[in-house]
């Protein structure tokens, strides 16, 4: 009786306390920088895409929603010729970003993604791409990457010697020229 | 002519202040739940939410009515009309203020508890009709706990019967122009109170429609108006308690300064409010133990109350 009595009281006691509810449209909750949501695709400082279509992102992603085609421009820049995520599959887990080697693709804190039509959840490169680097400011990975592409030979990348020529460390009577 | 008319008035106006009431409860009930859960419940239709009410309404009213086809089709049609009529049937002894009042029965307390055991065959028809064991389960329940609390119900009002010398409803609330009945009642009201949350099956006394283990009870087959109408009957009958709860020991429509008219509606508003709190608050009982809780405490209690009630009157002249 008295147990029954304390759990009236004790209810009743929650009229003046507040509300736990963050009332959602009109006040946005908030959302830590971290958290995983829509997914875009970032570029490197110099405004150049990040993805290098190593298909990584597709392989990890549990429920296939990632597709896309690789691609090379006339430097030798590897990039996607498509890059499609499907959102009405994807689950949001983050293994697309974290099998990522460029930084490339990143998952953003936005999930305010809601269609009345199904097929408008499928994201295209040009949906994507953002303009800016996402996360990660100063990163590019062709600038730290030993790869040779258009305009930067090997050797030229940030904290990289030139390649040393094995043949200058030969003595020189063992030099046999082919 | 004008007293025809003056009647004609109450009646629609009691009729009409019984169903708004209960239909505002659907709003009000889940605003309180809200409140004393640290939520917000229904708050976007309308100021403060309070047209949810008519959008609830305009939804269940255009709900597909299906009828299923194993089911006893005219019992089931009838089962949830039985309980509005006999709900409704009821308020029309109870007294708002002196005139507004349908009927002054001379036998107002024993037609309410008539009508409100009649309320047992609307549940029981409609977990018949519906051929479904779960429904059959939920009515079996709710007619063992209906008739078992029903006894000691009227038990613990006649005590208040006792006092005021009269079974009319009017005549008890102006026996209390003194002293209202909930302080020389105590007992009866508290027992009056459990039986009257048994009596229109609501937590913590749901076991009829207990979700958890019956699917929705003697109503699982139900859907659209015919849904709405139990739903709508369960409202009416926390209105009709409340409003016995204050005919009966919280002196109806007496009070200083304010009309009649509004002390019986402050009275009920804090019952209603009540019932809703005792929602929020208490879990649902075993099914053995709201038997055993019923016959073997609530009864003797209100035997004592009817035996000592009657001694003191007795001694006292």
């Amino acid at each position: 009786m008295v147990g029954i009595l304390g759990s009236i009281w004790t209810v009743l006691r929650h009229t003046f306390r507040r509300r736990v509810t963050v009332q959602y449209p009109d006040k946005m909750p908030y959302l830590p920088p971290r958290r995983r949501g829509r997914i875009i695709l970032s570029r490197s400082p110099d405004g150049q895409e990040r993805c290098v279509a190593c298909y990584l992102c597709s392989v990890a992603c549990p429920v296939d929603c990632i597709a896309l085609q690789a691609t090379e421009d006339e430097s030798g820049r590897r990039y996607p010729a498509f890059f499609r995520i499907n959102f009405s599959r994807c689950i949001l887990c983050g293994f697309c970003e974290e099998a990522c080697p460029t930084y490339a693709i990143q998952l953003t804190p936005d999930f305010e993604m809601s269609e009345y039509e199904r097929h408008n959840l499928v994201y295209e490169k040009e949906d994507l791409l953002i303009s800016g680097p996402g996360k990660y400011h100063d990163y590019d990975f062709y600038q730290v990457a030993g790869l040779a592409i258009g305009g930067k030979d090997k050797g030229e990348a940030e904290h990289e010697d030139p390649p040393v020529d094995l043949h200058s460390l030969l003595p020189g009577s063992m030099i046999r020229h082919a | 002519m004008s007293e025809t008319v003056q009647y004609l008035l109450v009646v629609v106006g009691v009729l009409g202040g019984a169903l708004s009431i209960a239909a505002g409860l659907i709003w009000l009930e889940r605003r309180l739940l809200g409140l004393w859960q640290d939520r917000y419940g229904p708050n976007r239709v309308g100021p403060l939410g309070s047209m949810q009410v008519l959008a609830d309404m305009i939804k269940i009213f255009t709900k597909e009515d299906w009828v299923p086809p194993f089911a006893d089709k005219p019992v089931f049609v009838l089962a949830p009309a039985v309980i509005i009529v006999t709900v409704l049937l009821s308020f029309a002894v109870i007294p708002v203020t002196r005139a507004v009042n349908v009927a002054d029965l001379n036998v107002g307390l024993l037609f309410f508890l008539a009508m409100s055991l009649m309320g047992v065959y609307s549940v029981v028809l409609g977990g018949w009709s519906s051929n479904n064991k779960y429904s059959l389960l939920g009515s079996l329940r709710a007619a063992a706990q209906m008739l078992s609390y029903e006894v000691f119900m009227g038990l613990s009002l006649m005590g208040v019967v006792m006092q005021a010398g009269s079974f009319s409803l009017r005549d008890i609330v102006e026996a209390q122009s003194k002293l209202w009945f909930c302080i020389p009642q105590f007992l009866g009201l508290a027992i009056f109170v459990v039986a009257g949350l048994a009596e229109t099956h609501r937590l913590p006394f749901d076991l009829s429609e207990a979700e958890s283990e019956l699917v929705a009870g003697y109503h699982t087959e139900y859907s659209g108006m015919k849904f709405g109408m139990f739903f709508v009957g369960e409202y009416l009958g926390i209105t009709l308690v409340s409003a016995l709860i204050v005919t009966l020991f919280f002196g109806g429509w007496n009070g200083p300064i304010l009309p009649p008219f509004v002390w019986f509606f402050i009275k009920l508003s804090l019952f209603i409010g009540g019932f809703i709190l005792m929602r929020a608050a208490l879990p649902r009982p075993r099914y053995d133990q709201l038997m055993a809780f019923g016959w073997k405490l609530l009864l003797p209690l209100a035997l004592l109350n009817l035996l000592v009630t009657g001694g003191i009157l007795l001694a006292t002249g």
